[in-house]
């Protein structure tokens, strides 16, 4: 059961933020920066998880924080995708560098 | 005695026609105008004719013609003791004031009725003479010295604005800005001389200022003389720059500027405002506070002299000038100089305020006969289209009416009896030379020039040559000509008026007779004058150039107004506009605008920097937001104690 050490989840969790934190900053495709803001999110649940499991076995807090985040998560998706479709509507791109009208 | 309440409506009708006409007549009431405010005007000096009865009859206490304060309001209260009221004052000079205000106003108005037919824009005519009527009467009416700053200022405005009627005639624009700006400069003394005596007395109020300041012992007269400047005393320092206003109003020497260039206004205006109202709002003024300048012998020195000088110096200039209104408007300002002189001679009370009962009696008989002359100038100018006296000549058979009237008119101003001005004119040199045989000696010389200067006129418009006008219109309308004739009657009897049983200066009625004896000089002088005038005018010949040319840079001198214009424009552009305008200039222009245009350029460099983070690129704000989150974690690690 404990034949995974905590350190190794940590490491898994902090590749995938960097990885998301990547995806974010290069890609210019807004579908793929969702996906980017995903797997931060998601890199955050797993630390969530590990830390109550590892440190506060009794306690169920970390985990009702991952159930929030995913749902907050899924309802970001919802809005985010909105806007993508507007966008695309507008500009018949979700290029993020297409949309620069507000820029000064 | 009777409530005074209704005389409130005397002001309030011309301010209600004013505001109907203003508003609503451009559109619709052109054609109206001039009967509506003929009408309002007919029922406004109806009502000035009915409260100068009930007072005059009634308002006597033990013998004495008492102040009456009609209506008062309060309007703006600064300190317990010190309030600026709105309130209608009536006492003798006040109440002949509403009198010849809405009596001479209303036969401009009937005037105007035929005079201005065929001009535009009647509605505003009609709204601006009613604006200037209101104004007038609120002057006159003022119970506080500061309401009557308020309507001394309307009324510079509606002369400004009747003096600019043609508007789209530059030498008009320029006259009425110059009247403006002349009187507005006069007027800033006045409201220092308003500030001087009303912080020292603690009053604005016209019956209490003047208890405070004349009874000698007051704790408010004693700081007011104790205090001094450049050797003279606040008290004399108040009234001379309250008579600075006065003399800027009056057009004295040297504020006088403007009244000649005055004339570029429609010819009735000019009967009304330049003639028989406004200008005399100066002599009004001193009149008004009489008493107090009666304390203050350095003061009405100042007075007399600036009064003598300027009837002099009015009446040199008139018998040179060639344009008839020009001519006319010197004339008033010489006249207006007699009645300032009379004032500056008289003390306070019985026999010694015969200076004071005169200057009124002159004030009101001259109201008469000047505005019939310039009303009878109108009607010249109507016929001839000209105000050159060289294009007229032998219109006395085309217009009998205006000749008649004319020619009564130039006999009452150079003091032939029995016409009016003969009258008030033996009492103001009788008052002179009890006072001063100096003024005496230049009113006596000026009452000679005035009788030639007027018969110069006559005889130029209505003798000299055979008139060569041929005018389908004839003399003019029947409007044109009712006017001309009641003041005629009016010029005729004015001086047979018992004037010093009802106003004297301190109410109680004087007993003056004509001194027969006394009367043959001024008498004797003016009728050679007018037979100088007559063989010099009254042929066509060239005498009067000969004099002129042996006269020569006497003759020139006068000719251009002893160039007093002159003088003006060197001080003000060449010394004014170099030493003061021109560094001012430069101090607004590259130190105030600099700081300005210096703080905005900084301004707009900053936002360019600033601008450029707003690349619109959101990974870059995503990135500073990271960054942020970043350096505050460190923070909080690192620095949280």
């Amino acid at each position: 059961m404990n034949s995974i050490p905590l350190s190794q989840i940590l490491i898994v969790s902090t590749g995938l933020f960097f990885i998301g934190m990547y995806g974010l900053f290069t890609r210019r495709n807004m579908i793929t920066m969702l996906m980017a803001i995903e797997l931060i999110l998601n890199s955050v649940n797993i630390n969530f998880v590990a830390f109550n499991k590892y440190l506060y076995p009794d306690k169920l807090d970390g985990i009702f924080f991952t159930i929030f985040i995913i749902t907050i998560a899924a309802a970001e998706a919802a809005v985010a995708i909105a806007i993508i479709i507007n966008l695309y509507r507008n500009h018949h791109s979700i290029d993020a560098e297409d949309a620069g009208e507000m820029r000064f | 005695m009777p409530g005074y309440l209704y005389t409130l409506l005397i002001p309030i009708l011309p301010l209600a026609t004013f505001l109907v006409l203003g508003l609503f007549g451009r559109k619709r009431l052109d054609d109206a105008a001039g009967i509506i405010g003929t009408i309002t005007l007919l029922a406004a000096s109806i009502f000035a004719l009915v409260t100068a009865f009930n007072y005059f009859s009634a308002g006597k206490v033990n013998g004495v013609y008492q102040q009456v304060i009609a209506v008062k309001y309060t309007w703006l209260q600064f300190s317990p003791n010190v309030s600026i009221d709105m309130g209608i004052l009536l006492d003798p000079i006040s109440v002949m004031m509403i009198v010849i205000v809405t009596f001479i106003s209303l036969m401009v108005h009937v005037f105007s009725l035929g005079y201005m037919k065929a001009e535009g824009r009647l509605a505003a005519y009609y709204a601006f003479l009613s604006l200037f009527t209101f104004s007038m009467l609120g002057l006159v009416l003022s119970s506080n010295i500061f309401q009557l700053y308020i309507f001394w200022e309307l009324v510079g405005v509606s002369s400004y604005l009747l003096i600019g009627f043609y508007f789209d005639k530059p030498s008009a624009v320029a006259a009425s800005k110059k009247a403006f700006i002349v009187t507005r400069f006069a007027d800033l003394g006045f409201l220092i001389g308003i500030l001087i005596l009303a912080l020292n007395a603690e009053t604005l109020d016209f019956r209490i200022l003047i208890e405070r300041l004349t009874n000698t012992q007051s704790s408010w007269s004693l700081a007011i003389t104790g205090a001094s400047f450049m050797g003279l005393s606040a008290l004399t320092w108040g009234l001379v720059l309250v008579f600075a206003g006065g003399a800027g109003k009056s057009a004295m020497f040297p504020l006088h500027i403007w009244l000649p260039d005055a004339m570029e206004g429609p010819t009735p205006v000019s009967a009304l405002i330049h003639a028989a109202t406004m200008v005399v709002a100066g002599v009004y003024l001193v009149a008004r506070l009489f008493p107090v300048f009666v304390t203050d012998g350095a003061a009405l020195n100042i007075v007399a002299c600036v009064g003598a000088f300027s009837a002099l110096f009015a009446a040199i200039i008139a018998c040179t000038q060639t344009d008839i209104k020009r001519v006319l408007a010197y004339s008033t300002m010489s006249q207006i100089g007699y009645m300032m002189f009379a004032l500056g001679v008289s003390k306070y009370g019985g026999e010694s305020g015969l200076g004071y009962m005169a200057s009124m009696f002159h004030l009101f008989t001259h109201a008469f006969f000047k505005s019939l002359l310039f009303l009878g100038a109108g009607a010249v100018i109507h016929m001839v289209h000209s105000n050159e006296i060289k294009g007229m000549g032998g219109l006395r058979k085309l217009m009998p009416v205006t000749h008649t009237s004319f020619l009564v008119a130039c006999l009452a101003i150079a003091g032939i009896p029995p016409f009016a001005g003969f009258f008030s004119k033996e009492e103001i040199l009788t008052a002179a030379f009890h006072a001063n045989k100096f003024i005496y000696s230049i009113g006596l010389f000026v009452s000679g020039l005035t009788a030639f200067y007027m018969f110069r006129l006559y005889f130029s418009i209505f003798w000299r040559k055979e008139a060569n006008v041929h005018n389908p219109h004839g003399e003019g309308t029947a409007t044109m000509k009712l006017p001309l004739i009641v003041l005629t009657a009016g010029t005729l009897l004015a001086g047979f008026v018992p004037f010093s049983k009802y106003i004297s200066s301190d109410g109680a009625p004087l007993e003056t007779h004509v001194d027969w004896v006394f009367s043959i000089a001024p008498v004797a002088l003016a009728a050679l004058a007018i037979l100088l005038a007559a063989a010099l005018y009254k042929k066509e010949n060239d005498k009067a150039e000969k004099i002129a040319a042996t006269l020569g840079g006497l003759y020139q001198s006068a000719y251009k107004k002893f160039y007093i214009d002159e003088i003006y424009l060197f001080i003000t552009k060449k010394i004014i506009f170099n030493c003061i305008g021109r560094p001012a200039a430069w101090i607004d222009k590259n130190i105030v605008d600099g700081l300005m245009n210096g703080i905005a350029s900084a301004t707009e460099k900053t936002a360019g920097f600033i601008k450029g983070i707003q690349s619109g690129k959101i990974q870059n704000y995503t990135l500073y937001f990271f960054g942020g989150i970043a350096g505050l974690t460190v923070m909080v690690i690192y620095l949280w104690k």
